[in-house]
């Protein structure tokens, strides 16, 4: 049995540890906000976050899970206003929006660590994950402005993860 | 869930009846749209696509007591945010305060709703005018249901950002209030309609409305077709023939049958070629969950017969090609004599250009889930063509397409991939074979990129002559592609009239002998539309060769473009043997030089063209008409000493008649420019033994975020009035990149390439 939390939720699965835990998500507990786009941690939509860290949960399976926090799209904030969140929908960063939660999931863990990451930082974390409508311009304009609103949110308690 | 809840929630809102402005349910045979247009002999735009275009308010509009105003989408959104673009347009005529305003998402049905089918840059194109029809004709009726309460003239009530108000008395009523009573008024002709000034605007033509979808994408809840999740559902994979037109001919799934989770393995037939939108066939693996699904597939024991493409191999294929163009070929366009001229001319230059195929690689792969009910059968998909998705599904099953209800979700991504239901019919094959259990078919992103309708291949070749003072005085332009039309048709050897009409035939140069022909090239693959379609390979090659005649001529590649284009003029493209033109009407949507000038003249300005680069750096600039709009780019490159390319800087200047959405339009030109980067430097889908050889993002290579221009800056060419046409915004922002690019990349560096991708060419 492996005993894991997600989104804030203590989970006991029982079923084989390879499932990766995309397919876990999407097809067993239907959270289908963390997407399929690759299968093979080529394309980052599929991150979610183990203990704070970006991870792609199609190469993550269940049985690695033991004892870890993971959070996907629709843990991320209660509300949907985490400001990575918020920059994204100021900026109207989403075209298709498929590969956005993954993104989302990219740039809230980048800020997490860097709290004015430099153009080149942005590359580093962004460069997993594809977005087919080419949005990048965006996406990193809306990771500048959220910069300094993850790091208020954290220094004064908020809900920033 | 949004995508799906939304429709449930409709169908509450249209259920109260009375209490609603719009009786949808309830539209009586032959209403028809208001006031038809005068039958003409031929119909261009919206018109003459199968459907029409429907503009009765009660199909599209609903105003609830609360004052909720919901106004219903037909057109796929994938991205280009139509889904908030049409719903602007409808509140801004109606008056509407946008914080009232709900969209929901028509179900595939063309009879009620018109064409739906969402590509070809269409959906503005198309119904910009019909949208504004359907919002002023819902205005003037809440005018009139106000007018007959207050028991005064129409003519003294005024709609006010959704309330009516009568000034003379001083009373307000809102839009909720008085919406059952207009409801019952006939809807008014066309020819009384009164449009709100553009002036007036809220929304149109102004930046601050922000996407109706943008919350449920940034916080996961926004439903695509493979999310779609049914009580009871199955998840299904299939396994397809590798080779295009191949069959199974032995196999077994003893061993796939034993994975946990996996319930049964179906066989599907395949299609006869040319197969069209059916399904290649092959056997599926129907499960629990995908995991098990995939698991199971990869237990199955294959053999396939291969079939008449089993030996196509790209190499091989691209020296046919080049055989091809290297002899004269059926003319599709002739001005003057261009053998004499290319004879005579003081400087004859020669160039061969090839791009490989490519895969669309939509992030969200093709995915739907399905239903069959007796002879009925409901899908719920991503897809950019629910009527095609209908007719292909209902003739799998052979039932009517009537009985096929197509519930269109968000689609993640479509770059003309989903404008083909092979997938959604599979979906309905196995819901059948699981006795009518839901069924999600899923593919895989190798599933994509191996069976895929993908972007054509192409060799163009272009001879050009220059007289002794370098002015052009020839032009011969060789294309060879397999056609989109062998999807569909048997023995189709050359490009259609809308492949030749995407900048082949139709280049308005000012050149006295001009030849275009089209030799023979069979196909041996599914090809079907990737965004821009043919205007990427003869953008491309058009472009390069300008700037490689501006150099032979010793010329500033931007002056020798405009003088190639000429003065400003409206050119009939029936002049150029272009009988298509993205099938508007040739004089309404002439093809204007002058627009073309101006974005090349814009584009250049906004880049200080000709301004001093440092070393290693260099600018290219293309232009190009498409989908009725007109494009040019002028892109920076820098290429360092050992090869590596960045793109500081790409200025593109864009005209498509007027603005509705400015904010969309700049996001899908930035996005037009990485895609058209993307395609150049990477792009590449090949095949040996018929089969694709790229099975996913690391061999299927697209531009990421590091490799992406930095600086993309648009600039939109000052609105025409609201009235003029419109052109298409989607694709046209990508054929002049890869040329642009290719010109920038010689200006620095002395180097021409002429074979994509670019790939490592540049490597020292």
């Amino acid at each position: 049995m492996i005993t894991f939390t997600l989104n804030g939720q203590v989970l006991r699965f029982e079923g084989d540890p390879e499932m990766p835990l995309l397919w876990y998500l999407r097809d067993v507990q239907g959270l289908t906000g963390t997407k399929f786009g690759c299968g093979e941690a080529l394309c980052g939509a599929c991150t979610v976050h183990a203990d704070g860290a970006p991870i792609r949960s199609c190469q993550t399976t269940l049985g690695d899970l033991s004892g870890v926090a993971v959070t996907t799209i629709e843990g991320l904030s209660p509300d949907g206003m985490h400001p990575v969140q918020v920059a994204w929908r100021e900026l109207n960063v989403a075209q298709c929006g498929y590969c956005q939660a993954g993104q989302i999931m990219s740039a809230a863990a980048l800020l997490k660590d860097t709290s004015h990451p430099s153009d080149a930082a942005i590359d580093d974390a962004m460069s997993g994950n594809i977005c087919r409508c080419a949005t990048y311009p965006r996406i990193r304009a809306a990771i500048k402005r959220a910069a300094g609103e993850v790091q208020r949110k954290t220094a004064s308690g908020g809900s920033a993860k | 869930m949004d995508g799906i809840t939304n429709l449930s929630r409709r169908a509450v809102l249209m259920g109260l009846g009375a209490g609603t402005f719009v009786l949808a349910g309830g539209l009586a045979d032959g209403l028809g749209p208001v006031a038809r247009a005068e039958d003409t002999p031929k119909k261009y735009g919206g018109d003459a696509m199968p459907g029409g275009v429907k503009d009765d308010p009660r199909l599209f509009v609903a105003v609830a007591p609360d004052g909720t105003l919901t106004i219903l989408c037909h057109r796929a959104e994938m991205g280009q945010g139509v889904r908030t673009s049409w719903a602007m347009v409808i509140a801004d005529e109606m008056d509407a305060d946008w914080a009232k305003v709900k969209v929901d998402q028509a179900p595939g049905d063309e009879a009620r709703y018109g064409n739906q089918n969402t590509d070809g840059s269409r959906s503005m194109r198309h119904h910009f005018q019909a949208l504004r029809r359907i919002g002023a004709a819902a205005r003037q009726m809440l005018v009139q249901a106000a007018a007959a309460q207050w028991g005064v003239p129409a003519a003294e009530v005024a709609a006010d950002h959704h309330s009516l108000v009568h000034a003379a008395s001083g009373r307000r009523l809102g839009y909720g209030e008085v919406a059952a009573a207009a409801a019952a008024l006939p809807v008014p002709a066309r020819e009384t309609l009164v449009f709100k000034d553009p002036a007036k605007f809220r929304y149109i033509g102004r930046g601050d409305v922000g996407l109706v979808d943008g919350f449920d994408i940034t916080t996961g809840r926004a439903t695509y077709g493979i999310d779609v999740r049914r009580d009871n559902m199955l998840y299904a994979v299939v396994a397809r023939p590798p080779v295009h037109g191949g069959k199974l001919s032995h196999y077994n799934v003893d061993e796939a049958l034993q994975v946990p989770g996996v319930l049964k393995v179906v066989v599907l037939n395949t299609a006869p070629l040319p197969s069209g939108f059916l399904p290649k066939g092959g056997l599926a693996v129907v499960a629990e969950n995908t995991w098990a699904a995939l698991k199971g597939r990869e237990k199955l024991k294959i053999t396939w017969e291969d079939g008449p493409n089993a030996s196509y191999d790209s190499a091989a294929y691209r020296a046919e090609l080049e055989a091809a163009a290297r002899a004269p070929g059926q003319v599709v366009r002739t001005v003057g004599d261009v053998d004499a001229a290319l004879k005579t001319a003081a400087k004859h230059v020669t160039a061969e250009y090839y791009i490989p195929h490519l895969a669309q690689a939509p992030m969200e792969p093709p995915a739907a889930a399905a239903q069959v009910t007796g002879d009925k059968c409901e899908i719920w998909g991503s897809t950019q063509a629910p009527q095609t998705t209908r007719e292909t599904v209902a003739k799998v099953l052979s039932i009517p397409a009537e009985n096929v209800t197509v519930h269109q979700t968000l689609v993640g991504g479509g770059f003309g991939r989903k404008s083909k239901p092979d997938y959604i019919a599979e979906a309905a094959l196995l819901s059948r074979a699981m006795d009518g259990r839901p069924v999600k078919l899923t593919f895989t992103r190798t599933d994509d990129l191996h069976h895929g309708f993908l972007h054509t291949v192409s060799v163009e070749r272009l001879e050009g002559g220059l007289d002794a003072k370098g002015k052009p005085v020839a032009w011969l332009h060789r294309t060879v592609a397999p056609s989109i039309g062998a999807t569909f048709t048997a023995g189709v050897k050359h490009e259609g009239a809308s492949e030749l009409g995407m900048g082949a035939v139709n280049t308005p140069w000012i050149v006295p002998n001009l030849r275009v022909e089209n030799p023979e090239a069979e196909s041996h693959t599914r090809i079907g539309w990737f965004r821009s379609v043919s205007n990427i390979p003869h953008a491309f090659a058009v472009q390069s060769f300008v700037a490689e005649l501006a150099e032979a001529a010793g010329r500033d590649p931007k002056d020798f473009l405009l003088e190639l284009i000429g003065p400003a003029r409206q050119i009939n493209p029936a002049d150029m043997s272009d009988s298509w033109n993205y099938n508007e009407d040739p004089v309404a949507y002439a093809y204007d030089t002058g627009r073309l000038r101006g974005v090349v003249e814009r584009a250049a300005k906004e880049a200080g063209w000709g301004k001093p680069l440092p070393k290693s750096q260099g600018r290219g600039i293309a232009a190009h008409r498409s989908f009725a709009s007109y494009a040019a780019a002028v892109v920076q490159v820098a290429v360092d000493a050992q090869g590596k390319l960045t793109i500081p800087r790409v200025d593109i200047a864009f005209d498509c008649g007027p603005v509705i959405n400015p904010d969309r339009v700049r996001a899908q030109l930035e996005g037009a420019v990485t895609q058209g980067v993307s395609l150049a430097t990477l792009g590449e889908i090949s095949f040996k033994a018929g089969q694709v050889q790229q099975n996913n993002f690391d061999t299927y290579e697209v531009t990421r975020i590091d490799a992406a221009p930095k600086d993309i800056r648009v600039h939109l060419m000052p609105a025409a009035k609201y009235d003029a046409p419109l052109g298409g915004v989607g694709e046209p922002g990508v054929p002049p990149i890869a040329p642009a690019l290719l010109n920038a990349i010689h200006a620095a560096t002395g180097k021409r390439i002429r074979s994509l991708p670019i790939r490592d060419q540049l490597r020292a």
